[in-house]
């Protein structure tokens, strides 16, 4: 671990997060929210590698880029709570076990 | 330890434990209120990246709009969430197994990574900094990333039309205005013009 902050410290920090996202999504298998939530969490990691690299190779390129990720994470959270609004309505719970209407 | 450094683990520590606590916390308000401490200290730690336009609008998006809007949906829904909660650890092995492979294989990426030179070198769109974030941003997004930029603002229709055609809901006990009937009405068919003489009642 150097005195500067260098691009392993932002790829770390992105993987942990990323890896707790997924470990949420095993966690939780029952609560669409919170896997909503740890979905979330991987598109943060997702942008953290992205900047970082925009920043390590003075390239404005991956900013843009995670702009674009935040644009369709908070499209994605939109429908996704919507989805869940009416599964909600038409079942009365939000448990991942209860989305077998269409027995896929 | 210098002071980017120090606030570099700050924030770090503090969005991992948080981010912890999202997946673990037993009540979805707390979990939501975590993933917003999450957000902030990511926001954190784009600004100290460098990328000042990114980390506000992170707080923006993210804690102004999605997390509210989780906020929302956690609240308005009436779900028993300890039920929810019972069969928790039964997969937790599993989930620890692929978490522990998962974060090895990316930490080994991470400490083995190499950039080629003629990637460091060849940068693509480099960065002025002599000029603000925000002010650099804007200058590509509007010119070279335009199309990107217009699909961004598609995604973003097709996801509220999206969003209010999926939770519309026609209710037959509301009382509904009908616009085809109010424009067909006409003059003759609800008004009379009734002479009525002095004195006398109709």
């Amino acid at each position: 671990m150097g005195l500067e902050i260098g691009l392993g410290h932002y790829l770390t920090v992105a993987a942990i997060l990323f890896t707790l996202g997924v470990f949420g999504i095993f966690l939780n298998r029952k609560n669409v929210i919170v896997i909503l939530m740890s979905v979330e969490l991987i598109l943060l990691a997702v942008n953290l590698n992205l900047v970082a690299f925009s920043a390590h190779l003075n390239d404005l390129q991956g900013q843009v880029f995670a702009l674009m990720i935040l644009t369709v994470a908070a499209a994605e959270a939109a429908i996704g709570l919507a989805i869940l609004v009416i599964f909600y309505r038409n079942r009365g719970s939000i448990a991942v076990e209860d989305a077998n209407m269409m027995k896929g | 330890m210098t002071l980017p450094l120090f606030f570099f683990y700050l924030f770090a520590t503090v969005a991992i434990v948080s981010a912890f606590m999202v997946i673990s916390s037993r009540n979805p308000v707390h979990a939501v209120l975590f993933l917003i401490l999450t957000f902030v200290n990511g926001a954190g730690l784009f600004m100290l990246a460098g990328a000042e336009f990114l980390a506000l609008l992170l707080i923006v998006v993210y804690v102004g709009a999605v997390a509210v809007l989780f906020l929302f949906v956690v609240m308005m829904l009436d779900v028993d969430f300890a039920s929810l909660k019972s069969g928790m650890l039964q997969y937790a092995p599993v989930g620890i197994l692929v978490g522990i492979v998962l974060l090895l294989e990316l930490l080994l990426v991470a400490g083995s990574v190499f950039i080629a030179p003629e990637a460091a070198s060849g940068s693509g769109l480099p960065i002025d900094t002599t000029m603000d974030n925000t002010r650099q941003l804007g200058l590509v997004l509007y010119t070279r990333y335009v199309f990107l930029f217009q699909g961004a603002g598609a995604v973003l229709l097709v996801a509220m039309i999206g969003a209010i055609v999926l939770t519309l809901r026609h209710r037959s006990t509301a009382k509904r205005q009908n616009p085809v009937d109010q424009v067909a009405r006409r003059a003759e068919e609800t008004l009379k013009v009734v002479k009525v003489k002095s004195g006398q009642g109709l």
